[in-house]
């Protein structure tokens, strides 16, 4: 079918390009590899109300955690199928994390998408401590201990042939990270993402030109956190553990920097600085050993952050993407 | 005369203590062309903002085809063909043309979100005829050239036809120009004279306009309403509006002598 022929090409590339860094290297290599995955979801999925809509949301990593909780449950209350039967099985265990999340969303934005700006922030930063707080006490979700001992994704045998689950994971990332890319990407190439960019240029303007704005904004919010549900099962699976000290507030501050440091409203930008945000604080790491111990990661870390922003106000891409095709395509779409 | 397509009927806007407008009444027939004068702060731009849901009159009645639509939504309105441009330009200004006109369309698209993310034969055949219709009619108003050039970077007088091309995109039976001509030089505003007669005719449209440009409104309108500190204080056609003494005292104040 020719709607998934870019998909796919996009999928194999990637494939290529992580599992030969990944295969070379040692299993701490590949746990940020499959982090960028997680990032990237998590900073897509918020660019969509952030950068596209031009709403400001401060509460994405509440969503995160309901994704994440809910895969935590699935996987550990039940029995879960072994092996290459457990691959579908995982997958649809993300689709209801998204799903719940994305219902969480709809909840939380119908009535606070009515506020604009700083109020909008505000509401949704409560909304985030509000899910974190309610896991801290819930007994049955493990209280402040959180979820430990969750499966990662299943080593594949095929008659012989073992798949390694490091790629079974990298599939996954990637099987979700596209479907995010192009669902996000192809909207908004589409009237109905136009909705969203027209919410954020001129409200006012948009309804007179007969566009439901309340339910455009809407739309966007429950797309975005139906995949930070996403991302949030992800999460669970490659760390194999939740607790509500992983979904902070500085969880939902990294998704709003990935935004506004790629660039509002780019999607080159957002996964550009995905990889920054993912990558930096891991080479930093090493910094250590030539300062004698003192650790000035996150001082270079900030000091990056804020050389960049300084340098270039609009983020690394501005609202311009990285062109592959080289054809003027008016009116056209990938 | 058959009932008018837009009717108004004693709509009063008070913010507070200020009547904005006050038991304002008057109706636009089909295919007419009026215009709405007034001095600055005489209530024009309110009666526009009450007319297209921006503001809920505060009592009174606009009725456009004989339906009410006051007390609805700006985007409910625009869905009953009556739509409008503004005075201090609101186009999307990081957008390009091409995109600001399109996104007008959108109540008429039919494909759907699932037809987006798989590049249907739907989506393709309505993208594709919704991108030349929107072309055609900024050829129409010699934007040709300027598809792709973002929408704040046009001059001051292109931005002005965005904005009508972007509200005719809507499909209107009726459309609202909050002053077309504002900024304008003469040949630009004379231009823009020919071309909302040209499009009326094209576009089978009724038109309400707010303008200073005295030249044109006199030389276009069919029919004026004049409003002064938010009451009707004349209406007619242009040759009554020139010679109205209510009218030349509202602009001019009342001479010393006749006031004693």
């Amino acid at each position: 079918m020719r709607a998934l022929k870019n998909p796919l090409i996009a999928a194999l590339v990637v494939l290529i390009v992580a599992s030969a860094l990944g295969l070379l290297t040692n299993s701490y290599i590949q746990l940020i590899v499959l982090f960028l995955f997680v990032n990237s979801i998590m900073g897509m999925s918020l660019n969509l109300v952030n950068g596209y809509t031009g709403q400001f949301s401060l509460g994405h990593a509440g969503f995160v955690a309901v994704g994440a909780y809910f895969t935590a449950v699935m996987t550990t209350k039940f029995p879960v199928p072994d092996g290459l039967a457990g691959l579908p099985y995982f997958i649809l265990i993300s689709l209801g994390s998204g799903l719940l999340a994305g219902a969480f969303g709809y909840i939380v934005g119908l009535p606070s998408l009515r506020l604009k700006g700083d109020y909008l922030a505000i509401v949704t930063l409560g909304f985030g401590e509000i899910i974190r707080v309610s896991l801290n006490n819930a007994p049955y979700l493990g209280g402040a201990l959180g979820i430990s001992s969750i499966p990662s994704m299943p080593e594949v045998d095929l008659g012989g042939f073992v798949v390694s689950n490091y790629i079974t994971s990298l599939l996954f990332a990637i099987f979700w990270s596209v479907v995010c890319f192009f669902v996000i990407w192809r909207l908004l190439k589409s009237s109905h993402g136009r909705c969203f960019l027209s919410v954020r240029e001129d409200e006012i303007a948009a309804e007179a030109m007969g566009i439901n704005t309340t339910k455009a904004k809407i739309q966007a919010f429950v797309v975005s956190s139906f995949f930070a549900g996403i991302a949030g099962a992800l999460y669970a699976h490659f760390t194999n553990y939740v607790s509500p000290a992983s979904f902070t507030f500085l969880m939902s501050i990294d998704a709003v920097i990935m935004v506004v440091l790629g660039g509002m409203g780019s999607m080159s930008g957002v996964l550009t600085s995905a990889l920054i945000i993912t990558v930096l604080p891991e080479i930093l790491r090493s910094l250590k050993d030539y300062t004698g111990g003192v650790d000035l990661r996150m001082i270079i870390y900030s000091l990056a952050l804020i050389l960049i922003m300084i340098l270039r106000p609009k983020g690394l891409f501005g609202d311009k993407e990285i062109n592959l095709n080289w054809r003027k395509n008016v009116g056209s779409s990938t | 005369m058959s009932a008018p397509l837009l009717d108004v009927r004693n709509i009063t806007m008070q913010f507070g203590g200020l009547k904005a407008v006050e038991s304002l009444s008057f109706q636009v027939q089909k295919g007419q062309l009026a215009g709405l004068i007034g001095p600055n702060g005489a209530g024009k731009t309110t009666v526009f903002n009450m007319l297209t849901g921006v503001y809920t009159p505060t009592s009174g009645e606009v009725a456009f085809e004989s339906k009410k639509i006051s007390g609805l939504k700006p985007f409910e309105i625009s869905s009953h063909g009556l739509t409008r441009t503004f005075q201090n330009i609101r186009l999307f200004k990081d957008l390009t043309v091409l995109e600001n006109v399109l996104i007008a369309n959108h109540q008429h698209v039919k494909y759907t979100w699932t037809d987006a993310l798989f590049l249907t034969e739907a989506f393709q055949v309505e993208e594709t005829k919704l991108v030349n219709r929107a072309k055609d009619i900024l050829n129409i108003f010699g934007l040709s050239n300027k598809f792709n050039e973002r929408s704040a970077n046009l001059p001051y007088g292109e931005q002005r036809k965005l904005e009508i091309v972007r509200a005719l995109m809507t499909e209107p039976k009726m459309i609202l120009l909050d002053e077309p001509a504002a900024g304008m030089n003469h040949s630009e505003t004379h231009s823009l004279m020919e071309l909302i007669a040209k499009i009326r005719k094209e576009f089978n449209l009724t038109v309400l306009l707010i303008e200073h440009d005295m030249k044109l409104v006199m030389g276009i309108c069919e029919q004026i309403f004049v409003l002064d500190h938010g009451v009707k204080i004349e209406d007619g056609a242009p040759e009554k509006i020139k010679t109205s003494k209510k009218v030349i005292e509202a602009y001019l104040g009342v001479d010393a002598d006749e006031s004693h």
